[in-house]
C-alpha cells in the first residue's frame, strides 16, 4: 500500500460494474454477447456486433501482448503526482480486446513491442485492486 | 461518394483572426467577433448578405449571431474538437451545394490559455482513468511509441517536424512562439509523456478564426482573389474509438486520400504547400503515410534533412501550425492555406504557391484541396 498515491476511482454503473466487482476479487473478466457470442470492450449498453443487451461475463485467460506504452512524466491528478514518473501500457487480450493497464516486474524493466504478458493484480493502491500486466 | 461536382465551385472569400495569446479581459465572443471583423474586411462582403453561421468551441450559436448582428437561414454548432474545422468546412460546403445557405460564416474560438484548460484529467473522465490514462497527447505518445518498435522510427526524426514548423512561426509575425529551436534542443525538452516531450505538443493559447465562403461566381464581386475549394475527403474512425488508433489513421487517410485527390484531379506532386493537423508532431507523421507522401512506415526517413521546411520538398505548415503559431485546431492552418495560394504571406511564402492540401488525421479524418479560381 502507498496511502500517498490515489488513483482515480472506476465509474461503477450498471454497464461497467460486472468488470470492476470481478477485478476486486482479482478475475479478469470480459462480456460475451448471449446472442452472437462475440466480446467487446470496454462494456457497453448493447453489443456492438448484433445490438443484443445480455452479456455473460467470462473470465479471461490473462495472456496478453503487448502492443505499446508509455511513462507519464505531468500529473493530471493531483493523487497521482507522488508516483511520477509511472507507465501506462496497451496490450491485446488473447481473447481479442485490447486493454489500457500499467506493466510490472520485468515488462516494466524492459518492455518491447509484442512481447507476451499475463495478467497480475495490485494491491498497491487503497480503495482499488487494478489489472496490471507483467513478463508471462 | 461526395459529389465530385462541387470541385472548384465554392470559394473562400475572406479570412480573419484575432490576436493570439493570452487575452484573460476577453471572452470567446469576444475573439471570435475581432476575427469576423478581419474577415470581413479581408473581403469586402455588405455583412447582411451572410445567411449561413457555423460555430466551434464558442459557447452558443445565439449569442454569437446577436454580437455579430446576422441573421442566418442555415446555423451549425458543433463540438469543441479540432476535428471539427474539416468537418465544419465540409459541412458548409454541403449546405452552399444545398442552397441553404449563400454566404456562410465559420467562427472558432478558444480561451484556454487564459482559462488554465488542462486537457485532461477531471475535466475529460474516461474509462482508463484508474490506469492513469489521460489527454491526447498521451495517446499519441502510445502511437508514436508503437510506431518506433513497429518501424523504427526515431526521435530526432520526430523532432524534425516541430523544428521545421518552429523556423515557419520565427517569419510569421502574429505567431506565439518565435524562438528558433535545434533536434538537439528537442531531445532535451522536458519530457511530459514519453517518448513524447514538450516540444511535440500543441500550444494552449487565446484566439479566434473566421472564415467566410460562397460560390465562385459569387466570390468574383469580392475583394480578393478566389481560392476554390478542389477537393474534399471525409472518413471517420470511430469503431474502437476509446483506443489509441491502431493503424495510426492510416487506413481512413488511404481513403480521404483516394477522394481529394480524385476530386480535385492531381497527384502528391501537385501539392506545393500541406497544412497538416499538428496536434502532436506524431500525427505529421502519420498523415505523410496514410496520404501517401511516403510509404507506411517510412515518415521519419521521409521528413529528415528538412523535407517540412520552406525550400524543402514538401513545406509544411507555413505559419508555424499548432506547435508555434497558434492552438486553433485545425482552423489557422485552413487561413494558412487561403492566404498561400492568394501569395500573402510575404517572408514564408511558398513560391509559385497554387494548390494548398489541409488534412486533419482523426478520429473524423478530413482533407481539402485548395487551388487559385
Amino acid at each position: 500500500m502507498t496511502p500517498d498515491i490515489q488513483r482515480p476511482l472506476p465509474d461503477r454503473n450498471p454497464i461497467s460494474a460486472p468488470f470492476w466487482e470481478r477485478a476486486d476479487q482479482r478475475v479478469l473478466a470480459l462480456p460475451w454477447c448471449k446472442k452472437c457470442d462475440q466480446t467487446h470492450f470496454p462494456p457497453s449498453p448493447r453489443c456492438p456486433y448484433c445490438l443484443h443487451d445480455a452479456f455473460e461475463w467470462r473470465p479471461v485467460s490473462g495472456r496478453a501482448t503487448l502492443v505499446s506504452w508509455v511513462v507519464f512524466h505531468r500529473a493530471y491528478w493531483d493523487g497521482v503526482a507522488a508516483e511520477l514518473p509511472y507507465n501506462v501500457c496497451q496490450v491485446e487480450l488473447e481473447e481479442g480486446p485490447r486493454l489500457i493497464s500499467n506493466l510490472v516486474g520485468a515488462a516494466k524493466e524492459a518492455p518491447r513491442h509484442g512481447m507476451a504478458l499475463k495478467v497480475t493484480f495490485t494491491d498497491r493502491y487503497p480503495d482499488i485492486t487494478l489489472p496490471v500486466f507483467d513478463a508471462a | 461518394m461526395i459529389d465530385k461536382s462541387i470541385s472548384g465551385k465554392y470559394a473562400v472569400v475572406g479570412v480573419g483572426q484575432s490576436a493570439y495569446g493570452k487575452f484573460p479581459e476577453k471572452d470567446d465572443f469576444h475573439l471570435a467577433a475581432d476575427a469576423f471583423a478581419d474577415a470581413l474586411d479581408d473581403c469586402g462582403l455588405e455583412k447582411d448578405k451572410i445567411d449561413g453561421l457555423a460555430v466551434c468551441r464558442l459557447p452558443h450559436y445565439g449569442r454569437m449571431a446577436e454580437i455579430l448582428g446576422i441573421q442566418p437561414r442555415w446555423t451549425l454548432q458543433v463540438p469543441p474538437h479540432g476535428r471539427m474545422s474539416g468537418v465544419s468546412i465540409v459541412e458548409a460546403l454541403a449546405a452552399l451545394d444545398a442552397g441553404y445557405t449563400d454566404y456562410v460564416v465559420l467562427l472558432y474560438a478558444n480561451i484556454g490559455r487564459s482559462r488554465r484548460v488542462q486537457y485532461g484529467g477531471e475535466e475529460s473522465p474516461g474509462f482508463w482513468d484508474p490506469w492513469g490514462f489521460t489527454s491526447m497527447g498521451a495517446i499519441h505518445a502510445m502511437m508514436f511509441r508503437e510506431h518506433m518498435e513497429r518501424y523504427g522510427t526515431t526521435t530526432r526524426q520526430l523532432a524534425e517536424v516541430p523544428v521545421a514548423f518552429r523556423r515557419h512561426a520565427v517569419m510569421n509575425p502574429a505567431a506565439v512562439m518565435r524562438e528558433a529551436f535545434s533536434i538537439d534542443d528537442h531531445e532535451n525538452a522536458r519530457m511530459i509523456c514519453d517518448p513524447l516531450r514538450l516540444l511535440d505538443y500543441c500550444l494552449i493559447n487565446d484566439g479566434a478564426v473566421c472564415l467566410i465562403l460562397t460560390s465562385l461566381e459569387r466570390a468574383r464581386d469580392l475583394k480578393k482573389k478566389p481560392v476554390v475549394v478542389a477537393g474534399v475527403g471525409a472518413q471517420d474512425a470511430l469503431v474502437n474509438y476509446s483506443y489509441p488508433q491502431h493503424d495510426f489513421w492510416y487506413e481512413p487517410l488511404t481513403k480521404v486520400a483516394d477522394q481529394v485527390y480524385g476530386m480535385a484531379g492531381i497527384g502528391h506532386d501537385d501539392v506545393d504547400s500541406l497544412m497538416v493537423y499538428d496536434n502532436f508532431s506524431p500525427t505529421v507523421l502519420f498523415s505523410l503515410e496514410g496520404l501517401g507522401f511516403c510509404k507506411r512506415g517510412e515518415a521519419g526517413a521521409f521528413v529528415e534533412g528538412g523535407t517540412l521546411g520552406l525550400g524543402g520538398k514538401l513545406p509544411a505548415n507555413t505559419d508555424g501550425g499548432h506547435l508555434s503559431n497558434s492552438y486553433m485546431q485545425g482552423w489557422a492552418l485552413n487561413v494558412e492555406a487561403v492566404r498561400q495560394v492568394r501569395g500573402e504571406c510575404g517572408e514564408r511564402q511558398v513560391p509559385g504557391c497554387e494548390t494548398v492540401q489541409y488534412v486533419a488525421a482523426t478520429p473524423c479524418t478530413r482533407s481539402i484541396i485548395y487551388r487559385a479560381a
